[in-house]
């Protein structure tokens, strides 16, 4: 079956006076239906932009370059304003971070889930308030028919987001782009808003483009991983391997640099800093902040297939279809060293988690 | 003696409703006591709005608490006169939490750092150059950045000229209220590491407020978990992670994601009504308490 949604090739940048720079490069996935897509990346790695592109919801002073989306086997692309917003919120819906910004602050909660309704022809001004209180009830907000009525600054941060959910999730989309939907909220709200997209999903075969710079979001919610960094996907796997061993260095550095090991020891922090907009090196993104760096590493690494679903892009794995053996040979020391420094699986202690979560741990 | 003594620290904000309307009243801090011992990080958890920045705001005097007492080597600070507390505050020191907001963009980064210098008429002006120097390389910048200006730097270089600035006096005492959250997750650890560096090097004190609970668990000695403007439970780190007895802290603890996508979260959600308001501390077992 062909996937819900394929992003190839994509590049989105800026024009900037006589220049283009390039804030998402060459970036490509694909989305099945029912299935849960993490796009990790920290700010500035494109992984916003690219979301936005998806819904052609870019900023005025960005523009696609280059690139091919197809959702459901129709190209995004030529489609004008119009059929875009048939497309928008009916079979492609956004989940925003900061629901108080996203929720109008002058209307209740009901009229801009039946707005989201009429528009769309879901519904008339008789049956809208109805649905909508069916539409809140789905995603859990008690007295549904009470917060309904009420303004956005009536409801907690957690509710405010349901509410932004729920109107998400007015028209039956087959596909819900969530930009950071927790960060915002504090862990334990996170938690329950995680467990309604998880829930939503399974009760509607939903599937899930989720945006976060969050790892333990990605490990508790996603199917498969993209990583970011720099404007370009670096490392693409599905969850459960890419935590268990990471491949890419960014990757693997990311995940080793999270608090962990024993109290008080020095982290294994990263150097350097993320590069800004429009100084994003030439070739790997992340070199200059890489230890496992050679010379090949200022040209911009293939897509490299490691088999099982993950692909990575960088020199330290000479790709399968076409083995570099000068690579190799430039590098063996590196490579030793890299892997040794490579972390384990990825945990907290088992007594630790045990005792978090036995209610009987007194 | 503890370094930092908070004894029943109130802080109570209060707006008219409408022009003539009735006050209201909220207790954003509400009877906190803690006790921070010399070299010691103790860490502040909660929820935003439980009143952890507020608590440290307070003990620094930067917001007036309502009632209750904050002793600092043993000296009640907040019976302290206006001089008095000029005089402290080279000893306390606070790293705020935006690095962007928090450093002047018109001033120069050198001038930045040297600011706390000439407030407290210290050393001639080429001793204060001198010192900011200094000051940079501690924190791990070049001295020639002392000319430019805090834009040109990105978010973890501000938040090292921040902590060069409440370095500048010689503090033993920091709060640092949540120094890394605003950093890009890459760099988090550099100046989490400088933090820790830091401690060892100059025997600081840190009251660290963080929502980030990994890193908590990482770099405090000792932990107290705010709720509703109070303290729900406190005590030894370790101790506190592997045995949380109150039911807000083990729903806290409960929804830190795993990071193993292997494992499924197992959550424990808080019913506020099965709380008892007025439930206070008790002491569990050696240094670890909770208000069940």
């Amino acid at each position: 079956m062909p996937p819900l949604l394929s992003v190839s090739n994509l590049t989105v940048g800026f024009d900037h006076s006589s220049h283009f720079v390039p804030a998402v490069i060459d970036v490509s996935f694909s989305i099945a239906r029912g299935e849960t897509l993490c796009l990790v990346g920290e700010s500035g790695s494109g992984k916003t932009l690219t979301a936005l592109s998806i819904l052609r919801l870019l900023p005025p002073s960005a523009r696609i370059a280059s690139g091919a989306l197809t959702f459901k086997g129709r190209d995004l692309r030529p489609l004008g304003e119009r059929e875009m917003q048939q497309i928008r919120g009916a079979e492609i819906a956004l989940v925003f971070q900061e629901a108080t910004a996203a929720l109008s602050p002058v209307f209740t909660i009901g009229s801009q889930i039946e707005e989201v309704l009429r528009v769309h022809g879901r519904a008339t001004r008789r049956t809208a308030r109805q649905k909508a209180i069916e539409l809140l009830e789905v995603v859990s907000v008690p007295e549904p028919a009470r917060r309904v009525r009420e303004y956005p600054h009536q409801l907690s941060g957690g509710l405010r987001q349901r509410a932004l959910i729920a109107i998400s999730l007015a028209c039956g989309p087959s596909l819900l782009v969530a930009d950071e939907p927790t960060a915002a909220l504090d862990v334990t709200i996170q938690a329950q808003i995680l467990d309604l997209l998880r829930d939503l999903q399974r009760r509607l075969g939903l599937a899930l483009l989720l945006i976060t710079h969050d790892l333990g979001v990605v490990a508790e919610m996603a199917d498969r991983v993209a990583v970011m960094y720099a404007g370009r996907i670096v490392e693409e796997s599905p969850a459960a391997a890419l935590f268990h061993e990471p491949r890419h260095p960014y990757t693997r550095a990311l995940m080793s640099s999270i608090p962990g090991g024993p109290p008080g020891s020095r982290l294994r922090a990263i150097e350097g800093t993320v590069p800004p907009l429009g100084q994003f090196p030439p070739g790997c993104g992340f070199a200059p902040r890489c230890r496992d760096r050679f010379e090949p590493c200022s040209s911009a690494p293939p897509a490299t297939d490691l088999g099982g679903g993950r692909t990575v892009r960088c020199f330290l794995y000479p790709g399968s279809k076409d083995p570099a053996p000068q690579i190799l040979q430039t590098s063996p020391h590196r490579r030793a060293e890299s892997e040794q420094s490579a972390p384990q699986v990825l945990q907290i202690s088992p007594d630790r988690r045990a005792g978090s979560s036995d209610p009987a741990g007194r | 003696m503890p370094l930092v003594e908070v004894h029943q620290l109130v802080k109570q904000f209060s707006r008219r409703r409408g022009l003539f309307g009735t006050r209201l009243t909220t207790r954003a801090v509400d009877g906190v006591s803690f006790a921070i011992d010399k070299g010691e990080t103790f860490g502040l958890v909660g929820e935003s709005g439980s009143g952890k920045t507020t608590t440290g705001r307070c003990i620094l005097r930067l917001i007036e608490p309502t009632a209750g007492e904050v002793r600092f080597r043993g000296e009640d600070v907040l019976g302290f006169s206006r001089a008095r507390m000029r005089q402290a505050r080279r000893d306390m020191q606070i790293v705020f939490q935006d690095p962007y907001s928090s450093l002047n963009p018109r001033m120069r980064v050198g001038d930045i750092v040297e600011e706390p210098l000439v407030i407290h008429r210290t050393g001639t002006a080429a001793e204060r150059r001198m010192r900011v120097a200094e000051l940079l390389e501690l924190v791990g910048l070049d001295p020639s950045f002392a000319s430019r200006y805090p834009q040109q730097f990105s978010g973890g270089q501000r938040q090292r000229i921040g902590l060069a600035r409440a370095l500048a006096l010689k503090p033993s005492f920091i709060v640092a209220d949540e120094p890394v959250s605003a950093l890009d997750l890459s760099v988090q650890a550099q100046v989490i590491n400088l933090f820790m560096d830091l401690q060892r090097q100059l025997a600081l004190t840190y009251l660290f407020i963080a929502h980030d609970l990994r890193l908590v668990h990482h770099i405090c000695n000792r932990v107290a978990v705010m709720y509703l403007g109070r303290i729900v439970e406190v005590g030894a780190t370790e101790r506190l992670f592997e045995a949380p007895a109150h039911p807000y802290t083990r729903a806290l603890l409960s929804a830190i994601p795993v990071l193993d996508p292997a494992a499924p979260p197992q959550r424990i959600v808080l019913d506020p009504e099965s709380l008892d308001p007025a439930a206070t501390l008790r002491e569990l077992t050696a240094d670890h308490w909770a208000a069940i």
